[in-house]
Formats: C-alpha cells, structure tokens, sequence
C-alpha cells in the first residue's frame, strides 16, 4: 500500500471518527430546546456531552490539518471551492462552542433560552451542511484542468445533495439521542428513548432515498459493481438492526450499531471516492486524485512516522476521558457544571 | 488578481486573526499561572490555593473557549481565500498544522474537558497533571503554529518543484533560528498578559479592600512570574531584532523608517514620514542606537529603505517591495513601548510586594487594572508588525500575498464571509466581556473544608 493510500485511509478514518462523536455531540444540540423541559433538564444534557464536545472537534481539525499536509490540493480545492458552505460551518461552530461555555455563566432565562438556541443552530447547520458535502464529493463539482473550482455556491445545492444534508441531519439527531438514553438517568432516558424510535423512521427514508439517487446520480456502479459488496450493504444493515434495538430499548446495543452505521456509510463514501477525492463533474479525468492532489514522498513520510507515534496516545487517553466520565448524568444539582 | 478581492481577503484574515490572538496570549499564560496555583494547593492542602485556582480557573474557561472556536477559522481560511497559497506551499505548511492538531488540540481539549469536569471523578494529582498538560499543550500548539510562521518569515527546509516549495528537510523547518526567538517571544508575552491579568484583577480588588489574603496571594505570584516573563520577552525581543536584520531587513528599515543605509545608524526616536515622497516631515533621531540594537556595538551597517527596494527590484524583478511604512513604525513602537511600561509598572509593584509594604494606600494603584490593556496592545501590534512587515510577500522571497488568494473569489463572498464574521465576532466579544467583568468581581467561592465539598461551577446557580 502507497503512502498515498494510506493517508487517504487516514482522513477517511478522522472523518469517521468526527461523524461518530460530533454526531452525538450535534444530536445532543439539535435535541436540546425540544426534548429538555426545564433548566435541570437541558443542563443534564448538555452535561453528557460537555467533557467532551471540544476534544470531538478536534477529529475535524486534524482532519483538516492532515488534508492541507497530504493533499493541499484537495485541501486548497475543497476549501476555496467550498466557500460559502463552509463560512456557514464556521460561524456555527463558533456560536455553538462558545454557547456550551457561555449559557449556564449566568441565571437570566433569557440569556440561558437564547444559548440555547444558539446551541440548537450551531449544531443543526453543520449537521446538514456534512451530509451536503460529502454527497458533492462522490457527485463532482466544476473542477478545471488546473484543479480550480470555477462554480459558484448553487453549483452545491442539488435535490441530491440536500437528500444527503438530511440524511446526515437526521443521522446526527438519531445518534444524539441514542447517546442520551445511555448517558442520562433512567426516567429521562426512557423518555429519549421514545424520541429514538422517532428519530429512526425519518432517518432510514432519507438514507433510502439517497441511496436510490446514488446508483442514478455518481459512478457507483462503475466503482462498486451492481453488487455493492460488504460494506455498503453492511450500512444498511446495521442502520436496520438499529431501529429494532431502539424499539427494543436495548440502548447501549443501539449505539454501538449506530456507530457501525455510520462508520460503513463513511467508509461507503470513501469507497465511491477512491482513489479520487474530489470528483470533477466537468470531465472525470480532471478529478483530484491521491496522487495528483498529493504532498511530495518526503512530506508524506515525515508526517507518517508522527502520526504512528502520537496517534495510539490520543486515541489513549480520548477513550479514558470517556472512562472517566462513564457514569449516567443524574438531576442532582451539584454534579452539574453547564 | 483583482486588487479589491485580495485586500478583502487580508482584512478578513487580519481581523479575524488579531481577534484569535486576543484570547491565545491569555491561554499560554494563564493556564500555567492556574497549573501553579493548584500545584500549590496539592502540595499545601491550603484551601485558598484550591479557591484560587477555581477563581481564576473559570476566567480561563471563558477565555479559552473562545480562543478554540476562533482558532477554526484560521485553519480554514488559508483554503478558502488563500487556495494558491496553499498550493504553492502545502507541502510544507500544512505538516505543522497537522501536527499542532495531533499533538496539541487533542491534548488541550481532552484534558481540559477532564479538568472542569473531574474535580470530584480524580484524585487530586491525576486533576493537577490535567491543568499542566492543558498549559504544556497550549506550549505545543504556539511551538507547531510558529514554525508554520517562521517558514513565511525565513523559509528553509525545502526546494522548488514544479513551480511549488516542496519539503525536503523536515528538521531545518524545525530548527529555522526565526523560530526560536519567535517561540519563546510569543511564549513569554503570553505568560506576561496572563500576569498581568492576574495583576490587574487583583488590584481592583485589594484596592477596594476586598478578600484581601486571596487576591495579595495572587498579585504575588502574579508579579512574581510577570517579571520574569516580560524580562524574557525584552530580553529574547532584542534577540528576534537582530534575526530579522539578517533575514529581513526591509522589516527593520520601515520599523525604523530608516530611508537610506546608515553606518553607524540612528534609532528614530519619532518620525512623521510621507510614504509617497518617501521621506521624513519631522524626524527625530539617537545616533549610533540602532547599530547598538542591531549588532550589539556602536557600529555597523543598517542597510535602508531606498537600498533594499533597488536590491529586491533588481533581484526580484520590479515592484514595491516597500511595506507600509506608518503601520510598521508605529506598530513596531506600540510593541516596544507597552512591553516597557510592562516592565516598569510590574517592577514598580515588586518593589513593594518584595518589600512587604502596601501599594493600595496611594490612590494611584486604582489605575493598575488598567495596565490589563497593554499586554493586549502590544501582543497585537507585535504581530501587525511581523505580517505587515513582511509585506509584499506572503512568504518571503517566493510568494507575493498578491499571488495567493483564492482565484474564483467574488466580492459578494468575501463581503458575506467579512460582514459575518464582523458582526458574530462583536456579539461575542460583548458576551465574553460581560462574563469577564461578572466573575472578575467575584464572588470568590470560599470552600470551608474538604468534607462539605460543593463544586464552586455551581456555587451561584
């Protein structure tokens, strides 16, 4: 395997990584002003996630920082092609994380209902906008002969991608709220778990739509075969398995298939995508590539050796904050700190 | 390229850079003063130390989230409006982003999440090994993000290919001596503003005469750390002035405003200039100082503005290789002057902490929060000055910021992108002041003993 490959199976696995703990992170947000009833409630779950919202975003970041390093064309491309969406993704992001931070500094309600809001669209943008750009990765955008983007915003959105922006969304809300039926005390948590099996019905049709408009709409067919093989297949799959341990309130079982479901329909993307990793709707032939977006040998090395030495422990103790923190969130005032 | 997109795009990255950099100093440097104060707390088991570091542990909360939400959009924004830069050097630049996420933004975020949340879930030496990897990884990230800068400043470490830089010494990058002044002179302004933060915060209250054995404890320590840290930023300073003499000397030339080569050559003292003529309307010039600044002895070479620009017109082809000369001399003074007034006031205050007398009965020392604003001032103009400075390139000697912007950028993006940035941005700033301001004045939390232990987060909800 070239290095190539491997730093594209790298981002593929921070991309990954991202949409399973920010997805959780983001459903927790979207659900926040429906599903918590008063004060005691909203901060109960903002609690869930407020160890660890932060070092969640991070994933995005470092696969930021691995795109510019190992591919800056994908990187240059991606962004500056990508503008407006991603200006939109800021600002979201920044209200959001400021808002975890900021809403329980002071007693007003007014000031505690506004950040919450401010959580509910700084999580529910980007939870769309994903799915957005990933569906216009596989579906190609204006990429010119030099590697330029030469369209424009509404070059982004399609029925297709929008299909894709809600299939993200309503993975996200559904992740979230499997996640707070693990994380919150048991009456709240049956009560989320109510919300779940809500939650599943939209999100499958979404992800079936999507699906139908994929073999119409990218060169699936081509990459994958009709038959599509393990991983795409298993998405589906484990997307279904999900629904049937929601509704049989097997929470800690759905949430691990949830995460599978999102790990395969990722890996699924990626799929589509290899070796590619921006497909030019103009002539195929003038896609980005791992080899022609890609960093010298020498850069690709360098940044190997790092990331196979620091990598085991940030993944280390990542998994030990959440071991820290294992225990369900209870109503008890003082454990709370949001 | 068009003029008006590529000086849109450097507004943008400008303001929202310098707006990044209000929150990061105070980062480096009060995680560390917090790390001290529960060190001292683990050590003593005095509760003060513990209220102490909850006290100012919150404000650095504050602060920090909006230093993580802002610090996105720098990465972000080299892509969006500056995509040919990327291309031209993302061989190289990229690498130290890519590790300032791996080894630092996962080290500061996880652990501080641990840290707020793990008071009563760790034992008390593995919740203060938190704070310091908190403060170590905040070292870290200042380390990746300025040997990214140092490549812009001094580029090493690499060669030209296919009409791109290409990495082919990862170690040159890391050891380029413009890093290691720039690090530790960025390092040390941070401690600096957490010190003087601490400082200012603390004397608003001993001069009101409130909580007086918290806040003399942490106007202690404060002035004793900023002392040591604002000598160090002066001294390495100095140090980092020498370098860019060798390495870009038209950013000395116009931080001096220094028209013409001058051996021995005068320091301007002030200096009223008229860019377009190019020359001095007042000009007030010491002698001799500024070859004392640049080669620690009364003489030698510095080469001027009027020189440099026919040595780059010739070497580079030609063009303006003159960076705005007003920015950089008085930002450059900005810098040097509040990084003095720095040192004297905390000087002046250590003169009577070491000697155990009280500064708070002279009515003057209700002015002492005020100095909070300095470090912020000089923290700012020292960057406009190293960017500005190095203008018209983006990276020195091979990309002209001209060059590097995004090519199918209109005006109505950026205006959406400036305009949107500019108003969330002021929203927050008036949050985040608000919050300061509250939990500055208190209440400090008094925790009575370990047994009726309550988390001070929720003290006053």
């Amino acid at each position: 395997m070239t290095l190539n490959t491997i730093w594209f199976l790298l981002i593929a696995v921070l991309f990954i990584g991202y949409f399973i703990l920010e997805g959780f992170d983001f459903g927790v947000g979207i659900l926040l002003p429906f599903v918590g009833k008063n004060d005691t409630e909203r901060r109960m779950m903002i609690n869930t996630i407020g160890p660890h919202w932060d070092g969640n975003e991070v994933w995005l970041i470092t696969a930021g920082g691995a795109m510019f390093a190992a591919f800056p064309q994908w990187y240059a491309t991606l962004f500056s092609g990508f503008y407006l969406v991603l200006f939109l993704m800021l600002i979201a992001l920044i209200i959001r994380g400021v808002a975890f931070e900021f809403r329980s500094k002071d007693e007003n309600p007014k000031w505690r209902t506004f950040w919450d809001w401010v959580i509910f669209i700084g999580s529910f943008i980007p939870a769309f906008l994903w799915g957005v750009a990933l569906t216009n990765f596989i579906r190609g955008v204006p990429i010119d002969a030099n590697f330029h983007f030469i369209g424009n915003f509404w070059n982004l959105i399609s029925g297709y991608s929008l299909i894709g922006g809600l299939v993200s969304l309503t993975g996200f809300t559904l992740q979230g709220a499997i996640f707070l039926s693990l994380k919150l005390e048991e009456q709240f948590a049956i009560r989320i778990n109510k919300i779940a099996r809500k939650l599943w019905i939209p999100n499958i049709i979404a992800v079936f739509l999507f699906a139908i408009e994929t073999y119409f709409l990218t060169d699936i067919l081509d990459r994958l075969g009709v038959n599509p093989g393990f991983v795409p297949i298993a998405a589906v799959l484990s997307l279904l398995t999900v629904g049937w341990l929601v509704y049989q309130n097997y929470n800690g079982w759905a949430f691990f298939i949830n995460c599978l479901a999102i790990l395969f329909s990722t890996t699924t993307i990626f799929m589509i995508l290899y070796p590619r990793v921006l497909v030019s709707s103009i002539d195929k032939n003038l896609s980005l590539t791992i080899i022609n977006s890609a960093s010298s040998p020498y850069t690709l090395k360098v940044m190997s050796i790092i990331a196979l030495i620091f990598l085991p422990f940030v993944l280390g103790y990542q998994i030990w904050a959440y071991w820290v923190f294992r225990k369900r969130i209870t109503s008890n005032k003082e454990s709370l700190h949001y | 390229m068009d003029e008006l997109i590529v000086s849109l795009s450097r507004w943008q990255f400008a303001l929202t850079t310098i707006y990044h950099f209000f929150f990061v100093p105070l980062t480096l440097g009060l995680s560390v003063l917090v790390a001290i104060m529960e060190t001292q707390y683990v050590k003593t088991g005095d509760l003060i130390y513990k209220n102490m570091t909850k006290f100012w542990g919150k404000l650095f909360v504050i602060n920090f989230a909006m230093g993580v939400v802002t610090g996105l959009v720098q990465e972000f924004q080299f892509g969006m409006n500056w995509s040919e830069y990327s291309r031209y050097v993302g061989d190289i630049f990229g690498a130290p982003l890519a590790i300032e996420a791996l080894l630092a933004f996962f080290l500061e975020s996880t652990f501080l999440g641990i840290w707020i949340f793990g008071w009563d879930k760790l034992s008390k030496k593995m919740h203060l090994i938190s704070i310091w990897l908190v403060a170590f990884g905040s070292s870290v990230s200042a380390f990746w993000i300025l040997v990214a800068n140092s490549f812009m400043q001094a580029p090493m470490g690499f060669v030209e290919e296919n009409g791109r830089l290409v990495m082919n010494d990862f170690w040159a990058l890391v050891t380029n001596p413009n890093v290691w002044v720039q690090f530790p002179h960025t390092i040390f302004s941070g401690f600096t503003t957490g010190a003087m933060f601490v400082i200012g915060i603390s004397g608003y209250h001993l001069y009101k005469n409130q909580n007086n054995e918290f806040f003399t404890k942490s106007f202690r320590l404060a002035s004793l750390f900023g002392i040591l840290s604002i000598l160090l930023v002066i001294l390495i300073g100095h140090s980092q002035g020498q370098q860019m003499i060798k390495t870009q000397p038209m950013k000395m030339a116009s931080a001096e405003a220094l028209w013409n080569s001058e051996d021995p050559a005068s320091f301007s003292l002030i200096s009223i200039v008229n860019e377009k003529e190019k020359k001095d309307i007042f000009s007030f010039r010491i002698p001799r100082i500024l070859s004392l600044l640049s080669y620690n002895q009364f003489s030698g070479k510095v080469e001027g503005i009027n020189q440099l620009q026919d040595y780059y017109a010739e070497k580079y082809g030609s063009g303006n290789y003159i960076p705005p000369i007003s920015v950089t001399y008085w930002a450059f003074r900005a810098m040097v002057g509040s990084g003095f007034l720095i040192f004297f006031i905390i000087a002046l205050i250590l003169f009577f902490v070491l000697r155990n007398k009280d500064i708070f009965k002279f009515s003057w020392s209700r002015f002492i929060p005020f100095a909070i604003t300095l470090p912020y001032i000089a923290n700012s103009s020292g960057w406009i000055l190293t960017e500005m400075g190095r203008q018209p390139w983006v990276v020195f000697g091979y990309l002209k910021t001209a060059d590097a912007v995004t090519p199918n950028l209109t005006v109505g993006m950026i205006l959406t992108s400036l305009i949107g940035f500019g108003l969330v941005y002021t929203g927050l700033m008036v949050a985040d002041i608000y919050l300061l301001a509250k939990f500055s004045k208190g209440p400090i939390f008094q925790e009575e003993a370990e047994e009726s232990e309550i988390s001070y987060w929720e003290s006053e909800i």
